[in-house]
C-alpha cells in the first residue's frame, strides 16, 4: 500500500464520529463482506464504544456505524489452511438481527488483533472493564432521569386514596430486592401483613399495584407466583391480602387473577415449589391461565424469525416460513392476555391481578400493554417512558440477564426477546391506530437500538437495588435525555389526543404484521421509504397551514390600505395552490 | 337498509308492490327474536320485474352481543335478491358511501357465488331441484358478503317459492339476451338521461387510437387500421387497432387477425409493447410451414429499422395457467367467506400457511415480476417486447396493463387508468362474458383475471400511494361494479358481440340501437360527495418540467449504467433514457448491454440489478415505477376482502384514520386559503363563517367506508383459540424461565 495512501486514510480518521468519552482503539483494513452488495474493500474503526467501518473504494460515508453493545459473538472464521477468497477473517453476530463479517489478511496477526481487541471492548463486563456508559461525557439539556418520579406517577393516578396507601417497607429492599423502593399497597394491610404475605410469593415478589381505573377503581395488581408446591400450600396472610384487594373498591365479584402462563406450566411449576391460586383455596378469586409460553420458546422464535429475514427474506415460501417462527402468533397470545386484563379492568367486573413465574418478563407485558390500552396517558412520549421506567425497569425485569449488557456469555438461557417482544406488541397497536400515539415508529426503533447500544444508563443492571448500588443516576446518562431534547424526531404528526379512550387492537393474524422496518431494516432492497408518504403530506399540509394562518392574522394587523403589499402575498399564495388542488 | 341504499334508480316511478305483513310477533317472541317489521318499499329499477318473495324472513346479523334476526322480506327480482327489513339503524351509522344502485341488502343475481342450505344444523351447498326445503339460506357473493336467512318462520309455500326461485335465477344457464342489462336498457331509453360527458378514451373510434399514438409518440413507426370495420376480418379484435406500418392489409387479413403484432403502447425511448393471438395448435404439416413461413416474414418486417430488436415474452406455456389462477382464487375467496365468529378465530392460527397454500400472493408476485422483466427489456435494453398468448386477451391483458401502469404516469390517473382498461380490457376482447361465468353456461371458463390485474394494481397503489389518482376505494368499487348488469363495459366477450347484440351491426333493426351505461360514469352509482372517496389525497400532480435540470439527470443514469454499485442516492427515479433526446447514444449503450445478457443467468441478474438499482433511489412518482416484490411486501387486499367481516374491524383505527387526517387538514387549509383570497379581493371581507369540517368526528371503524359500524360498543374482540402445536420447540416449553428451586425459599 502506497505510503500517500495510508496517510490520506489516516486523515480521514480523524473524521469518524465521536462521542464526548469515547476513545480510539485500533484500526485496520478489511474486506467487509457485505450481503446484499458483496465484498467492500474498507477500513474498520474501533473505538470503546463503536465500530465503524469507511469503504476505500468509494467516498460515501460509513458502511457500518453500529455501538459494540450490539454484538453479541465474536467469531474466527477459516483457519491458516483455509483457500478461497476472503474465507479468512471474523464472523459477527450482534444482538440486533444481523450478522457481520469482516475477511482480513492471514499474514501479521492481523486478525488476532483485531479479535482480542473487539472481544476486549465489546464484552467490557467479562474482562473487569466499565460499560461505556460510564465513561460517556455527552451533555443534553434535558435531564431523563428527572421523568419517572414514583410519587408523582402515582399521584397522576390520584394515589394514595382511602383504600390504597403508599408503603415504604422496601425502602432499603429489605423485603424484596428486585422491587423498587415505593410500592402501592392495600390502606388496610399493615407493613407487617405484607413482609408476611412476602413469604409465600417467589422471590417475594407480592401483589402491589400498578394502575387503578380512574372511574370504576378496579386495579391491576402485579406479583409473583404462590409458594403452592406439591403439597398444596396454604397461606392464610395470602389469602387474607388478595380478598382486602379484591374488596378494595367494594366489589362484591371475584377477583380475577390472570396467570399469563399455559396452565401445564402453572401446574408443572409445584414440582419446584411454584404454582398457581387453586379456586378451593381462594374462594374469591378466579384464574385464567393466558397460554403465554417461556423466555426460552420466545428466545427459539426470534432465532427462527432471523433465519428467515438475514441476510436473505424467504421470498416463495415467506408466509409459511414467517408462520413457522411463530413469532407473530406469540405477539397474538401476549396481546390477546393484555386486552383480556384491560377489559376485565374497564369492564368494571372486578380488579384483577397478573403474574407468571417470577412476575418480571411475561407479567411486565401484560401489565405495561394493558395500561397501554387503558390509560391514554401512556400513548404520549413522556408517558411511555413513564410506563418503561415503572413497569419495567422499576419493578425488575431483568435486563442485564436477558439483554447479556457487555456479557461474552451468549449462550447463557438467560438470554431472551421479552422487551422487544413487548416493543413489537406496542409497534402492532401503533400501526392499527396511527393516530392514538403521539411517538413514532422512530422513537420504538430508538429505544432498542439503545436497549443494546451500552450508550445509556437506562436498561443496564437488573433491579433498582443493583442500580443505586452501581450509582447509575449519578455515572450514567438516561436514555430519555436524548430523546426529550429532540422530540420532534420522535413525534408522531397524526398523534390526536383522546382521553380515556381505551384502546383494544385486533388480535387476529389478519391484522399482525412483521416489523419490517426493523427486523428487516438491514436488507438494502427491503427499504421503506422514510418518512412514509401519508406521513410527509400531512407534514406539509400543516406547514401550509400555519403559514396561513400566520398570514391572516397579519393581514388583520395590517387591517386597511396595505393594498400594495397584497399583491406580493397572493402571487405567493398561487404558487402554493398546486399543493392542496387534487381531490376537489 | 334498501330504503335508504336506493335512493334514485334511473328516475323512473316503479310499481308499488303489494305488501302484507305475515308476522305474527308472539311466535317469534318465543325464540327470543327481535321483531319489528316496518314496511320498506322495493325499489326497482327501470325494468326491473319481481320474480317471487317471502315474508317473515330473518336475516341474521352477528355482533359483539351474540346473533340477532331482523324481521323482514326477501325477494328475488329478475336484477338482485334483496332482503327489505328494518335495521333501525343509527343516525351516527348512516353510511356516507352508499351505492345508489345496490343497496346494503342487495345482491346482484351475478354477484351470488354460491348458495348454500343448512338442513338440520349441517350446510350443504344448493342446487337445481330441491326435494327438502333447508331452515336457513346462506348466500356467499363474489363481494365477498355473506348472507345468512333464517326461513324457520317463513310459511312452507314461501319458502319452496324464494329458495327455488333465487337457485334458478342465479344457478341456471342464461341467454346473453336475457341479461337485465338488455331489460334495463331498453326501458331506459325514454328518458334518455345520458350522464355528464367523461373523458375516458374508449377506443371505439380510429381517432381514440390516433390520440394514443400521438401522446405516445408511437406514430412514426405504427399506423392506426380500420381494416376490421364492421368485423369484416376477425371477430375477436376491434374494429379500430393499431400495427407497424409496415404491416399490410393482406398480411391482417391472412389469418384473421392471429400471427400480427397489434401495438399496445410505445415506450418515451420509441421501443413498443406489442401483442400477437398464436395460431392454434395445428397438425397439418403444410398448414404448419405456411403460418411458420407467415410469422417469419412478419418478423423480419419488425426485426429490421426502424423496429430494431424484438423480444418475444411466450405467455400461453411459460407463465401462469388459467387454471391455476381459478384454483388459487376458489382457494382464496373461501378464506374470507367467513359464516361465524368461531370460523374466523379458528382459521386464524394458521392464517399465513392458508394463505400461502392459496398461491394467490404468489400469482400476484409472478405478475408484477413479469411486468418488470418486460419493462427492463423496454427501458434498459432498448428492445420492442411482444406478447404472444393464444388469443391474447387473458396473460397478455394483465401484463400490458401492468407495464403501461408502471411505466406511464398517464395511467396511474383515472381518466388514464379507465383509459387503459378500455385499450387493453374491453377492445382488447377480454371475455368478461365468460371469465365472470355472467351467463353461467360453463364454470371452467370462470377465471378471474381481471380481479387479479386489480389486485396488482392495489399492491402497487399501497406500496406507492401518492403516486395514483386513485383510492383503494376506486378499486374496490371498480372490483364490485364487475357483477352490476346495468353497465355493458364487463357484460360482454368482445366489442364484436357487444355491437351485434345492441343491434348496431344488424339491417333489420329499425328502432336506434339500445345505448348502454359504461361504468365510467360513476355518478351512476356514487353522489358526487360520495365520490370524493374514490379520488386520492395523497395524489399531486405532475409539476410543469424544467428542461434544463432534466438534461441534468439524464446525464448521471448514463453514468449509473456503467457504475452500477456507485448509486447516488439523491436521484430521482425516472426512466433510464427519459425523453427522445440523443437516439445515438441509446442505440449503443443499449446494444452494449443486450451484448452482456446472453445466459438465462445474467438474464436474471441483469433485472437483478435494474429492480435494485431502482428501489435504491428515491421515487419519482410521475416517473417510472416498480413494485417491491419481496414476500413481505406482497399483501392481502385488506379493504376488499375484511370489509364485511366484524371481526377484523379496527374500532376507530386502520389506515383510513391518517388519510382522513389528511383530508381534514386538506379541509382547514382550503377553507383558510379561501379566507386569504377573500380579504384580498375586497378589503371588506364578508364576516368569516367558523371552520365547517364536513366530517363528524366521530370515529372510523378500519372497514370505512363499506360496512357500517357493525360493534355498537367498544369492547375488545377476543380470540377464542387455543395454541396450534409448537413443533420443535416443545421442549423448550416444558423448561422453567429460571432453573431455580423455589421450594425453600
Amino acid at each position: 500500500m502506497p505510503s500517500s495512501r495510508d496517510g490520506f486514510t489516516r486523515d480521514l480518521c480523524e473524521e469518524i464520529p465521536r462521542l464526548p468519552g469515547e476513545t480510539r482503539i485500533t484500526d485496520k483494513e478489511v474486506i467487509y463482506i457485505c450481503p446484499f452488495n458483496g465484498p467492500i474493500k474498507g477500513r474498520v474503526y474501533i473505538t470503546n464504544y463503536r465500530l465503524y467501518l469507511r469503504s476505500l473504494e468509494t467516498d460515501s460515508g460509513a458502511l457500518l456505524d453500529i455501538p459494540l453493545g450490539v454484538i453479541a459473538r465474536v467469531e474466527k472464521m477459516g483457519g491458516a489452511s483455509s483457500r478461497g477468497e476472503n474465507s479468512y477473517g471474523l464472523d459477527i453476530t450482534c444482538k440486533d438481527m444481523r450478522n457481520l463479517r469482516f475477511a482480513l489478511k492471514q499474514e501479521g496477526h492481523s486478525r488476532r488483533d483485531i479479535f482480542e481487541v473487539l472481544t476486549k471492548y465489546a464484552f467490557p463486563r467479562s474482562h473487569g472493564l466499565p460499560l461505556f456508559a460510564f465513561l460517556n461525557e455527552e451533555k443534553f439539556p434535558e435531564n431523563g432521569w428527572m421523568v419517572y418520579n414514583p410519587i408523582e406517577e402515582y399521584r397522576r393516578q390520584g394515589l394514595p386514596n382511602g383504600q390504597w396507601r403508599v408503603s415504604f417497607v422496601n425502602k432499603r429492599f429489605e423485603m424484596c430486592e428486585t422491587y423498587p423502593s415505593i410500592l402501592v399497597v392495600p390502606y388496610h394491610s399493615t407493613d407487617d401483613d405484607l413482609r408476611r404475605v412476602a413469604t409465600f410469593r417467589s422471590r417475594n415478589r407480592i401483589p402491589v399495584l400498578s394502575w387503578i381505573h380512574p372511574e370504576n377503581k378496579n386495579v391491576i395488581m402485579r406479583c409473583s407466583q404462590p409458594l403452592v408446591g406439591m403439597g398444596g400450600k396454604r397461606n392464610k396472610d395470602d389469602e387474607k391480602y388478595l380478598d382486602i384487594i379484591r374488596e378494595a373498591n367494594g366489589q362484591i365479584s371475584k377477583l380475577a387473577i390472570f396467570d399469563a402462563r399455559p396452565s401445564v406450566n402453572a401446574v408443572a411449576n409445584k414440582a419446584t415449589g411454584g404454582g398457581y391460586e387453586s379456586d378451593d383455596v381462594y374462594h374469591n378469586a378466579e384464574i385464567f391461565f393466558l397460554d403465554i409460553h417461556n423466555i426460552h420458546v420466545m428466545r427459539e422464535s426470534l432465532r427462527k424469525l432471523k433465519d428467515i429475514v438475514y441476510p436473505n427474506v424467504e421470498e416463495s415460501h415467506w408466509l409459511s416460513s414467517l408462520e413457522s417462527t411463530h413469532w407473530l402468533e406469540h405477539v397474538k397470545f401476549v396481546l390477546t392476555g393484555a386486552i383480556q386484563v384491560a377489559d376485565k379492568v374497564a369492564s368494571g367486573r372486578s380488579s384483577v391481578l397478573v403474574h407468571c413465574s417470577d412476575g418480571w418478563d411475561r407479567t411486565a407485558q401484560l401489565t405495561s400493554l394493558a395500561m397501554l390500552m387503558l390509560d391514554s396517558y401512556y400513548r404520549t412520549i413522556a408517558g411511555f417512558e413513564v410506563l418503561i421506567q415503572k413497569e419495567w425497569i422499576s419493578f425488575g425485569h431483568k435486563f442485564a440477564s436477558r439483554i447479556g449488557h457487555g456479557e461474552k456469555n451468549y449462550a447463557d438461557t438467560d438470554r431472551s426477546p421479552i422487551f422487544l417482544q413487548f416493543m413489537d406488541c406496542v409497534w402492532q397497536m401503533s400501526k392499527q391506530f396511527p393516530t392514538a400515539f403521539e411517538f413514532n415508529e422512530q422513537f420504538l426503533i430508538t429505544i432498542l437500538d439503545n436497549l443494546y447500544s451500552c450508550r445509556f444508563g437506562t436498561f443496564l443492571f437488573n433491579s433498582e437495588y443493583a442500580r443505586e448500588k452501581e450509582k447509575v443516576m449519578m455515572k450514567t446518562l438516561s436514555l430519555w435525555s436524548m430523546i426529550n431534547s429532540d422530540k420532534g424526531k420522535y413525534t408522531n404528526p397524526f398523534y390526536t389526543k383522546e382521553l380515556n379512550r381505551a384502546l383494544y387492537p385486533v388480535a387476529s393474524m389478519r391484522h399482525l404484521e412483521l416489523w419490517v422496518n426493523y427486523y428487516i431494516r438491514w436488507n438494502t432492497r427491503m427499504r421503506q421509504q422514510q418518512p412514509n408518504p401519508v406521513e410527509q403530506r400531512y407534514v406539509e399540509l400543516l406547514a401550509l397551514r400555519d403559514e396561513y394562518v400566520k398570514r391572516l392574522e397579519e393581514m388583520k394587523m395590517t387591517n386597511s390600505a396595505k393594498l400594495s403589499s397584497s399583491s406580493a402575498s397572493s402571487s405567493a399564495t398561487s404558487q402554493m395552490m398546486p399543493h392542496v388542488q387534487t381531490p376537489f | 337498509m334498501l330504503g335508504k341504499g336506493v335512493g334514485g334508480g334511473g328516475g323512473s316511478k316503479a310499481p308499488k308492490p303489494s305488501f302484507v305483513s305475515y308476522v305474527r310477533p308472539e311466535e317469534i317472541h318465543t325464540n327470543e327474536k327481535e321483531v319489528t317489521e316496518k314496511e320498506v318499499n322495493l325499489h326497482l329499477l327501470p325494468g326491473e320485474q319481481l320474480l317471487c318473495e317471502a315474508s317473515t324472513v330473518l336475516k341474521c346479523i352477528q355482533d359483539d352481543s351474540g346473533q340477532h334476526g331482523i324481521c323482514g322480506k326477501l325477494v328475488c327480482t329478475d336484477f338482485k335478491i334483496a332482503f327489505l327489513g328494518d335495521e333501525s339503524t343509527l343516525d351516527d351509522n348512516e353510511p356516507q358511501f352508499k351505492n345508489k344502485v345496490i343497496g346494503e341488502n342487495d345482491i346482484t343475481l351475478h354477484c351470488v357465488d354460491q348458495i348454500y342450505g343448512v338442513f338440520d344444523e349441517k350446510k350443504k351447498p344448493l342446487f337445481g331441484q330441491l326435494k327438502k326445503y333447508p331452515e336457513k339460506l346462506i348466500i356467499h357473493c363474489k363481494d365477498l358478503r355473506v348472507f345468512h336467512f333464517c326461513l324457520r318462520y317463513t310459511k312452507e309455500e314461501e319458502v319452496k317459492r324464494i329458495v327455488s326461485g333465487i337457485i334458478h335465477h342465479t344457478q341456471a344457464p342464461k341467454l346473453l339476451k336475457r341479461l337485465f342489462l338488455f331489460s334495463y336498457a331498453s326501458a331506459k331509453q325514454n328518458n334518455t338521461a345520458t350522464g355528464p360527458p367523461h373523458q375516458t378514451m374508449m377506443f371505439d373510434t380510429i381517432k381514440d387510437w390516433h390520440w394514443e399514438l400521438e401522446r405516445t409518440k408511437g406514430n412514426i413507426k405504427y399506423k392506426a387500421v380500420s381494416a376490421n370495420e364492421g368485423y369484416k376480418v376477425c371477430e375477436k379484435l376491434p374494429a379500430y387497432f393499431v400495427v407497424p406500418v409496415s404491416l399490410s392489409e393482406e398480411d391482417i387479413s391472412c389469418f384473421q387477425g392471429r400471427g400480427i403484432p397489434i401495438w399496445c403502447w410505445s415506450c418515451h425511448n420509441g421501443c413498443a409493447l406489442l401483442k400477437m393471438s398464436a395460431f392454434p395448435k395445428e397438425q397439418d404439416d403444410s398448414i404448419l410451414q405456411t403460418q411458420k413461413a407467415f410469422l417469419d416474414g412478419i418478423y423480419k418486417t419488425i426485426h429490421k429499422p426502424p423496429y430494431e430488436n424484438l423480444k418475444t415474452e411466450e405467455l400461453s406455456n411459460t407463465f401462469i395457467s388459467l387454471q391455476e389462477i381459478q384454483t388459487s382464487y376458489s382457494k382464496f375467496k373461501q378464506l374470507f367467506l367467513i359464516d361465524n365468529s368461531s370460523e374466523f378465530w379458528d382459521t386464524d392460527v394458521k392464517w399465513f400457511s392458508l394463505l400461502e397454500s392459496s398461491n394467490w400472493l404468489d400469482i400476484i408476485r409472478r405478475c408484477l415480476k413479469k411486468a418488470i422483466e418486460v419493462i427492463e427489456c423496454l427501458e434498459v435494453q432498448n428492445t420492442n417486447v411482444l406478447l404472444i398468448e393464444e388469443n391474447a386477451s387473458d396473460l397478455c391483458c394483465i401484463i400490458s396493463s401492468l407495464v403501461q401502469v408502471m411505466m406511464d404516469p398517464y395511467c396511474r390517473t383515472r381518466f388514464g387508468f379507465q383509459s387503459l382498461i378500455q385499450k387493453e380490457w374491453i377492445m382488447g376482447g377480454h371475455c368478461f362474458l365468460d371469465r365472470c361465468n355472467h351467463l353461467r353456461q360453463n364454470d371452467k371458463e370462470e377465471v378471474p383475471v381481471f380481479l387479479l390485474f386489480l389486485d396488482c394494481v392495489w399492491q402497487l397503489l399501497q406500496q406507492h400511494p401518492p403516486a395514483f389518482e386513485f383510492t383503494e376505494t376506486y378499486l374496490t368499487v371498480l372490483s364490485d361494479s364487475l357483477y352490476i348488469p346495468i353497465f355493458s363495459t364487463f357484460f360482454f366477450n368482445s366489442p364484436y358481440q357487444k355491437d351485434t347484440n345492441l343491434g348496431k351491426e344488424s339491417q333489420d333493426s329499425q328502432s336506434k340501437p339500445l345505448s348502454l351505461l359504461t361504468v365510467w360514469d360513476w355518478s351512476v352509482q356514487f353522489e358526487p360527495k360520495a365520490q370524493i372517496l374514490l379520488n386520492n389525497p395523497l395524489y399531486v400532480e405532475k409539476p410543469k418540467p424544467d428542461r434544463s435540470q432534466r438534461r441534468a439527470s439524464h446525464f448521471k443514469h448514463q453514468r449509473q449504467l456503467s457504475l452500477p454499485l456507485t448509486q447516488t442516492k439523491s436521484s430521482p427515479k425516472r426512466g433510464f433514457f427519459r425523453e427522445e433526446t440523443d437516439h445515438l447514444i441509446k442505440n449503443l449503450l443499449g446494444k452494449r448491454i443486450s451484448k452482456l445478457i446472453n445466459s438465462s443467468d445474467e438474464l436474471h441478474d441483469s433485472f437483478r440489478e435494474f429492480y435494485d438499482s431502482w428501489h435504491s433511489k428515491t421515487v419519482d412518482y410521475h416517473g417510472l415505477l416498480l413494485p417491491h416484490i419481496e414476500g413481505p411486501e406482497i399483501k392481502v387486499w385488506a379493504q376488499r376482502c375484511l370489509r364485511w367481516i366484524p371481526e377484523a374491524q379496527i374500532l376507530g383505527g386502520g389506515p383510513v384514520a391518517t388519510v382522513n387526517k389528511v383530508l381534514e387538514m386538506m379541509e382547514e387549509v382550503q377553507s383558510l386559503q379561501k379566507k386569504i383570497d377573500e380579504k384580498h379581493n375586497s378589503l371588506m371581507a364578508p364576516p368569516l363563517d367558523a371552520l365547517s369540517l364536513l366530517r363528524k368526528p366521530t370515529r372510523l371503524s378500519s372497514l370505512f367506508p363499506f360496512a357500517l359500524l357493525q360493534r355498537h360498543s367498544s369492547k375488545p374482540v377476543l380470540p377464542t383459540n387455543s395454541w396450534k402445536a409448537l413443533g420443535d420447540e416443545e421442549d423448550l416449553a416444558k423448561q422453567e424461565d429460571e432453573f431455580v428451586d423455589l421450594g425453600d425459599v
